[in-house]
C-alpha cells in the first residue's frame, strides 16, 4: 500500500482523531520519504538562461517545436508559466542583485498534494523520488491543479475526447527504462545549474556552497522544507520570492493539511446516528407522554364529572324521595285530615242524618 | 376548436417561452461542449482550472439543496411534526437539485463517462473529493427513495410504498449523516490550497462553515420556494400545506436565525484563531465584512424581527438575502477570493457559454420541479394515504 494511501485511510478510521494537526499513524513513528531517493538542484546562480533544459526536456518527451525557437532567448522576458506543450521553462527576473533566472517544472514533493487530491490515486511518489501521473484512471476533475502549490499541472482543455493532466515526471518511463541516465533537462545544462543525485547528498552539497560562500547565496534551501519538503531544491544568491518563488507556502504538507478534516469524517457517520437516534427517541418518548398525560387528563375529566353527575343524580334521588316521603307524608296527613274530618262531620251530623233519617 | 385554443393558450406563457428558449441554446452548448472540448467554451486555464461549474453548480446547488435534509429530520425526528406537509416539496427540490449537481458536473468532467472510476476502478481515499463523490452520491439514493414515495402513490403501487414509507426514519437519519459528511467535505476540498485561498476566507474550520452555513441555506430555501411556488402551484396545495406554511415560516425563520447567529460566531471564531484582524482593514476585509455583516449577521436579526412581530413578508425577503449570502460566500471561496495573489490579467472571469450552461442547468431544475409537482402529489397528499404519518 502506497504510504499516502495508508496515512489516509487510518486517518478516515479516524486514528489520527487525537492529533489532528499530524498525519502520523500508528503511533510515533514517522516516514522520511523513500530511502536514497533522488532530486534534483538548481543553483540560480549558475544558470544563464540559455533555455538548454527546455530543449533538452523537448527532445525526451517529443513535444512538438515551440512558436518561437529555442534560440530566441527574449521569451524569457515575460512571465511564462508551464504548458501543455513545455514541461519546464526558464524565466528571467530582474532582482535586487540584477537579473537572475530561474527555472520552472514540477517540483516532485516528497508528500505531494496532487497525489492526497486525487480521488482516483492517479498520482504516486515513485521510490526514485518521481511524481508520476497515471492518464488512464485520471476522470478529469483538475482537483490536482487547485491543489499544487507550484501552479504546476496543466490541462488540455481543448481535447474533447482524452482530456489529461500533463507534468514533468522527471523522465520516470524513460530513466526506468534505462533509455537515458539524467533526466533530459539536467542532462543539457551546459552550466551544471542542475545537478541531479540523491535527495539527502543534494542537501549537502547545497549546504557546502550556501558555507563556501556565504556572500554570494541566500542561507535557505528552498526546497529542504517546503511544503513538507521537494524533491527539486533551490539556492540563490537574492531572495526566492523575487525569482518567483512564494516564501508563504509554509512547511506543512498537503496531506497533513487534509489528515485533521479526513481524521473526523469517521466520527460523523459513528455519532451521529447515535445522537439522531436519540433526539428521534425523546421526541417519541415526549410524545408518548404528552399523550398519555393528555389520556389521563380526560380520563380524570370524565371520572370527575361522573362522580359530580353521580353525586347530583344522588342527591337529586334523596331531594325526589325527601319530596316524595313528604308529599305521601302531606297526603296522608291531608286524607286523615279529610277523613277526621268526615269523622267529626259524621259524629256531629248523625243525629242530623237520624233526624233527616227519622 | 375550443380546446385547441385552450391548448394552445396553455403552451404559450411567458414561462414556457423562456424556457423552451433557454433549453434550445442548452442543447446546443452541449453539443459544443461535447463536441470540441472543455477549452472552447470556457474560459479555463491552468490557473483557474475550477470555474462557475464548479462554484455556483456544485458549490451553490448542493448548499442550496440542503432544505431536504433539514426539512425532513426537523419533521421526522426534531419533532415538528405539524408540519410534515412541507416535507415532500422539500425533498423534491433536493433531489432534483442533486440531480442536477451530478448533471452539471459532466460539463465540467473532463471524461465524465469515468465518474464511476473512484468507486469501480481505482480510489483515492485521502481525497477529500473522494468522500464529496460518494456522499453525494449515497445521499442521491436516499433522496430518490424519499421521493420515490410520490410517485409510486401516483402509479398506485402499494405495497412498494408501504416498504419504503417504514423506512422514513432510517432514511432521514442516513439523510443527515450524509448531508453532513458532503457539506462539510465541500469546503474541505479548499484546507489543502492555504497559498492560493485569500487568509480571510481560508480556514481549517472550513467544512464547519459549510455545514453551519448549509443548514441556514437549507432552511431560507425551503421558506424562498414555498413563497415562489406558491402562485403558479396554488391549485395543487391542500388546505393541509397552505394552513400550515405561515407557521413553518415562522419556525424556520426562528430556527434560520439562530443558525445564522452561531454562523457568524464560528466566523468571528476562524479570524480569532488565524488573528487576522488586521486583515479586516484591507480592501479584502470590507469585502470580507459586507459578507459576513450584510449576508450573515443581518439577516439572523431580520428573522428574529420578522418571528417576533409574525411578519411574512419580512421573512421573506430575509430569506432571499441568507441565500444570496450563501451564494457569495460559496462564490468568494471558489472563485472571487481564490486565486487572489494573481494578477488581475490572470484572473478568471466565466465566459458566456458556461453562463449559458449553468442558466440551462437551472431552468431544467425548476421545470422538472414544475412538472413533477403538478402531477404526484406533492403539495397535497393523495386520498389513499391520508393521516399515515
Amino acid at each position: 500500500m502506497k504510504r499516502r494511501n495508508f496515512l489516509g485511510l487510518m486517518g478516515a478510521a479516524g486514528v489520527s482523531a487525537a492529533l489532528p494537526t499530524k498525519a502520523q499513524a500508528g503511533g510515533n513513528v514517522d516516514f522520511e520519504g523513500y530511502p536514497g531517493s533522488k532530486g534534483v538542484l538548481f543553483d540560480a546562480t549558475r544558470c544563464i538562461g540559455c533555455r538548454k533544459c527546455e530543449v533538452g526536456c523537448n527532445e525526451v518527451n517529443n513535444l512538438p517545436q515551440p512558436e518561437k525557437p529555442f534560440t530566441d532567448l527574449s521569451v524569457t522576458e515575460t512571465t511564462r508559466r508551464t504548458e501543455n506543450e513545455a514541461y519546464t521553462v526558464v524565466n528571467k527576473y530582474e532582482t535586487s542583485g540584477g537579473p537572475v533566472f530561474r527555472k520552472i517544472q514540477c517540483m516532485h514533493c516528497m508528500e505531494p498534494s496532487c497525489g492526497s487530491a486525487c480521488f482516483v490515486a492517479a498520482f504516486t511518489k515513485e521510490p526514485s523520488g518521481a511524481v508520476t501521473y497515471d492518464e488512464s484512471v485520471c476522470v478529469g476533475c483538475r482537483y490536482c491543479m487547485v491543489a499544487c502549490p507550484f501552479e504546476i499541472p496543466t490541462y488540455t482543455y481543448n481535447d474533447p475526447i482524452t482530456p489529461k493532466v500533463i507534468k514533468c515526471d522527471l523522465c520516470e518511463a524513460n530513466m526506468q527504462a534505462g533509455k537515458i541516465a539524467l533526466p533530459g533537462c539536467v542532462n543539457s545544462c551546459p552550466k551544471e545549474a542542475l545537478v541531479y543525485g540523491e535527495r539527502d547528498e543534494l542537501i549537502k552539497i547545497a549546504r557546502n556552497r550556501l558555507e563556501a560562500n556565504p556572500d554570494n547565496y541566500i542561507d535557505h534551501i528552498y526546497g529542504e522544507n517546503e511544503v513538507g519538503g521537494t524533491s527539486w531544491l533551490f539556492i540563490s544568491g537574492v531572495p526566492f520570492s523575487e525569482i518567483g518563488l512564494r516564501e508563504d507556502l509554509g512547511t506543512v504538507s498537503g496531506p497533513e493539511l487534509n489528515s485533521g478534516a479526513l481524521s473526523v469524517v469517521a466520527m460523523v457517520p459513528a455519532l451521529w446516528p447515535l445522537l439522531l437516534a436519540g433526539v428521534y427517541g425523546i421526541t417519541k418518548r415526549t410524545d408518548k407522554i404528552n399523550i398519555k398525560e393528555k389520556a389521563d387528563a380526560v380520563a380524570k375529566a370524565i371520572s370527575e364529572t361522573q362522580d359530580k353527575a353521580s353525586a347530583d343524580m344522588k342527591a337529586a334521588m334523596e331531594r325526589a324521595a325527601n319530596d316524595k316521603a313528604a308529599t305521601v307524608k302531606r297526603e296522608v296527613a291531608k286524607v286523615v285530615k279529610e277523613a277526621e274530618e268526615a269523622a267529626a262531620a259524621a259524629a256531629g251530623g248523625d243525629g242530623e242524618t237520624e233526624e233527616e233519617g227519622a | 376548436m375550443n380546446t385547441e385554443a385552450q391548448s394552445q393558450k396553455s403552451l404559450l406563457t411567458p414561462f414556457n417561452v423562456i424556457a423552451g428558449l433557454i433549453l434550445l441554446m442548452g442543447a446546443a452548448l452541449t453539443v459544443w461542449r461535447f463536441g470540441w472540448g472543455i477549452g472552447a467554451v470556457t474560459n479555463l486555464d491552468n490557473n483557474n482550472p475550477w470555474g462557475i461549474w464548479i462554484g455556483f453548480d456544485l458549490l451553490c446547488g448542493v448548499a442550496l439543496a440542503a432544505g431536504g435534509f433539514v426539512t425532513s429530520s426537523a419533521v421526522y425526528l426534531f419533532g415538528m411534526k405539524k408540519h410534515h406537509a412541507a416535507v415532500r416539496p422539500a425533498i423534491l427540490t433536493a433531489f432534483l437539485g442533486y440531480l442536477f449537481v451530478v448533471v452539471a458536473l459532466q460539463y465540467d468532467l473532463g471524461r465524465p463517462w469515468r465518474l464511476p472510476y473512484p468507486f469501480v476502478v481505482q480510489s483515492g481515499t485521502t481525497s477529500m473529493l473522494f468522500e464529496v463523490g460518494l456522499c453525494v452520491a449515497l445521499y442521491l439514493t436516499v433522496l430518490f427513495l424519499e421521493f420515490s414515495v410520490a410517485p409510486l402513490e401516483w402509479l398506485g403501487k402499494k405495497k412498494l410504498r408501504k416498504l419504503i414509507h417504514g423506512m422514513t426514519i432510517v432514511l432521514t437519519i442516513f439523510g443527515v449523516v450524509l448531508s453532513t459528511l458532503h457539506q462539510s467535505s465541500l469546503g474541505a476540498l479548499y484546507i489543502i490550497a492555504p497559498s492560493k485561498l485569500h487568509p480571510l476566507w481560508y480556514s481549517s474550520y472550513l467544512p464547519t462553515f459549510f455545514f453551519v452555513s448549509s443548514v441556514a441555506a437549507g432552511m431560507s430555501m425551503v421558506m424562498l420556494e414555498g413563497w415562489i411556488s406558491h402562485k403558479p402551484m396554488h391549485k395543487v396545495m391542500s388546505d393541509d400545506y397552505l394552513g400550515q406554511s405561515d407557521d413553518l415560516n415562522y419556525g424556520f425563520a426562528k430556527g434560520a436565525s439562530w443558525v445564522l447567529m452561531g454562523y457568524f460566531f464560528i466566523k468571528v471564531i476562524g479570524i480569532a484563531a488565524d488573528n487576522e484582524w488586521h486583515l479586516l482593514n484591507t480592501g479584502w476585509g470590507s469585502w470580507f465584512l459586507i459578507e459576513l455583516l450584510g449576508f450573515v449577521l443581518l439577516p439572523s436579526f431580520l428573522f428574529a424581527i420578522g418571528t417576533r412581530e409574525k411578519n411574512l413578508k419580512l421573512i421573506r425577503w430575509t430569506a432571499l438575502l441568507t441565500v444570496l449570502g450563501i451564494v457569495l460566500n460559496r462564490l468568494n471561496v471558489s472563485l472571487i477570493a481564490f486565486n487572489w495573489h494573481l494578477p488581475s490579467e490572470m484572473r478568471y472571469v466565466p465566459s458566456w457559454q458556461e453562463v449559458g450552461v449553468t442558466l440551462f442547468v437551472v431552468t431544467m431544475i425548476v421545470v422538472s420541479f414544475k412538472v413533477i409537482s403538478s402531477k404526484t402529489p406533492i403539495f397535497y397528499e393523495h386520498p389513499d394515504y391520508k393521516d399515515e404519518h
